[in-house]
């Protein structure tokens, strides 16, 4: 068990293209930490930096007190799952999950004794005999799984491991994954692009954007606390409403004049070093009510989602479209007119050209 | 209609398989038969029904024996006669050395292609295909001239560089187009999980590529028993292969069918045998590309 720390680590492969840049990162022992972005957002090539399987053009990264830039994969003592589980088809189970013990030369009764270990715990020890290859999706990936726990490695580097599987069996290994590293107590570094897994099984997610390290924080202060616009509209389904407006001191104006909005005191923003940005506010923070007399914002519905547990609107205002998530209770129908009242502690503000969040710092440390 | 459809396709089978089958077994019942036999104008084909089988043909390949001539008189036999034990020993040892050597070196080339960037890799895959282009009787007298000035005339090792450079850019092609479909993630969880990359490619790559290897391996040996031109050129004496020789029988005076018959089964065989063993690879090295991901 250790920690991993990244310094300065760029990426730049041939032809120029940039896949990291300047990323630092620490984490911590025995934390499950999520690097969370779309496809091409250089996480997995950060993750192969760390295995040592790809070499970072600059930049140092230490697992404990080690530097490992030079250190061969086979010698960081790290385990590593792989999206398409990579069990060698031309072994048993068994064979498979022994492998990284028969390269350390273990005695035999030692292997034996690990991997029955691991077997039972994964529950796969009537698959031992049989070749990986006629397993099932989730049957495949408890072996990946157990050759990688079987090492008993200082740190878990996970890429997508859960993307081949169907939706239930999804939702099952979360959980267990998550039980899992609890039990073990091991550092895990688990990429991903699903921010349901990101939000459910981490204790920090790292969102990465273009090579670029958007926020590193506990899932719930991603969601309620989004440092940049990217953030703000990647995680959170339905995405978070964003208005572009001009900024006056505390007076904010969007819409062609239909959005008129007045920042309080204490929402703890400071708008004196932009004239223009984007406002923010999550479909679940806004109450919807019949008729349009009052509100932040006047419009009509578009369309009603029932879903069950809560019911989505899609309101035109204007050109703009706004999402509102409501508890199923209530009940409008498309074409009725109807107000939006913003919460406002839950607003959200980025200046236009940074996009990073006018929040002060203040404001965050109270938070 | 099934049933009728069934007969069809087991009747045109049948038909195919004699059409392929019956001059090997015309060369097979040949290499049994008396030169009266042969050269009678009723043909026989059935074995101990329509004439008595002899073993003299093969005798007369493998040993030196005098013969009897028509008036009584004792011929001795022609020197050529117990040349054909040396010349397959010879053709197996070229073939054997040229074939591994090519599969070998052309199995490292082709995964080094496939799993590394190198520059002007496109043109060097082209560069390798093009020594393909020419055939060798074009190239012949180039190749007799340096063969005769480096003294690699009648040499085994001759011979095998000549194969091994024939083979080896076919190898190569197939080899790398199998390796792309082989995912990388074998070799980095192997390398992930201690090893080298060279125990990654032997422990993990190989096994998996045992197929593809089989198939160009299989033939490899094909191009090289039967090469005959640079063969009957360059290697007419110690070093000499069995095709040349086959072709001197037939080049000598009257034709001995007999020798000539008994001479092929014999060389034939053991290119069925090898395509035998390693059929079950055969199939999957053919139809490659059905790697699972």
């Amino acid at each position: 068990m250790a920690e991993v720390t990244l310094n300065n680590i760029t990426k730049e492969f041939d032809g120029g293209v940039v896949a990291v840049k300047d990323l630092s990162l620490s984490i911590t022992d025995g934390e499950f930490l999520v690097l969370l972005g779309p496809s091409g957002c250089g996480k997995t090539t950060t993750l192969r930096m760390i295995a040592g399987l790809d070499t970072q053009t600059r930049g140092d990264i230490f697992i404990g007190e080690r530097r490992v830039n030079e250190l061969r994969a086979g010698d960081r003592d790290i385990a590593f799952v792989f999206q398409f589980y990579a069990l060698y088809p031309h072994l048993t189970v068994w064979d498979n999950i022994s492998f990284p013990l028969r390269a350390q030369n273990l005695p035999q009764n030692e292997v034996a004794k690990r991997v029955n270990e691991v077997a039972t715990r994964l529950r796969i020890s009537h698959l031992l005999k049989k070749r990986p290859g006629r397993l099932p999706g989730g049957e495949q990936q408890r072996v990946a799984l157990g050759r990688a726990m079987v090492r008993q490695p200082q740190v878990f580097l996970m890429d997508e491991p859960l993307t081949n599987l169907d939706a239930s069996l999804r939702a099952d290994m979360r959980t267990e994954l998550k039980h899992l590293q609890q039990e073990l107590a091991t550092t895990m570094v688990y990429v991903t692009h699903d921010q349901i897994e990101a939000m459910s099984m981490s204790h920090r997610i790292a969102v990465l954007n273009l090579g670029v390290l958007q926020q590193v924080d506990t899932p719930l202060n991603i969601y309620r606390y989004p440092q940049t616009l990217f953030v703000a509209t990647f995680i959170g389904s339905p995405p978070m409403n964003i208005i572009e407006c001009s900024l006056q001191g505390d007076k904010l104006n969007g819409v062609n004049g239909h959005f008129d909005y007045t920042l309080t005191p204490e929402s703890g923003f400071d708008t004196s070093e932009s004239n223009s940005g984007y406002f923010g506010i999550r479909a679940e923070d806004i109450m919807l009510s019949a008729g349009d007399s009052e509100g932040d914002l006047r419009g009509e519905i578009s369309i009603r989602e029932p879903l069950g547990d809560e019911t989505i609107y899609r309101v035109d205002i204007g050109a703009y479209q706004m999402t509102v998530k409501t508890s199923p209770k209530f009940v409008l129908s498309a074409g009725d007119r109807v107000s939006l009242t913003f919460n406002r502690k839950r607003i959200h503000l980025f200046d236009k050209i940074t996009e990073q969040s006018l929040r002060t710092q203040e404001a965050v440390a109270r938070v | 209609m099934q049933r009728a459809s069934k007969i069809t396709f087991w009747v045109s089978l049948l038909l195919v398989f004699f059409f392929f089958m019956f001059p090997l077994y015309w060369i097979l019942i040949s290499s049994f038969k008396t030169r009266a036999d042969i050269v009678s104008t009723t043909p026989s084909y059935f074995p101990f029904v329509e004439f008595e089988p002899t073993l003299d043909n093969y005798l007369d390949v493998f040993v030196t024996r005098d013969q009897t001539s028509g008036d009584g008189s004792t011929v001795t036999a022609s020197a050529d006669v117990s040349q054909f034990r040396d010349r397959l020993i010879n053709s197996i040892i070229i073939t054997g050395a040229s074939t591994a050597l090519a599969v070998f070196v052309g199995t490292l080339t082709a995964y080094a292609v496939s799993r590394f960037t190198i520059p002007l890799e496109d043109d060097f895959m082209f560069f390798v295909l093009s020594t393909k282009m020419l055939p060798p009787i074009v190239v012949l007298i180039p190749v007799f001239v340096l063969f005769n000035n480096l003294g690699l005339r009648d040499s085994y090792h001759g011979l095998i560089l000549l194969y091994t450079a024939f083979n080896l850019p076919f190898v190569v092609w197939i080899m790398k187009g199998f390796f792309d479909e082989i995912p990388r993630e074998y070799e980095d969880a192997a390398m992930l999980d201690g090893y080298s990359r060279l125990q990654a490619i032997y422990k993990i790559v190989l096994p998996e590529a045992i197929p593809a290897m089989a198939a160009t391996a299989v033939f490899s040996i094909i191009v090289s028993w039967n090469e005959f031109v640079l063969a009957n050129f360059l290697n007419r004496d110690s070093a000499a292969t069995v095709p040349p020789y086959l072709n001197s029988i037939i080049g000598v005076g009257a034709v001995e069918w007999g020798r000539l018959a008994a001479a092929s089964v014999i060389y034939v065989l053991p290119v069925i045998i090898f395509t035998f063993l390693v059929r079950n690879h055969l199939l999957r090295g053919v139809t490659f590309g059905a790697v699972r991901r």
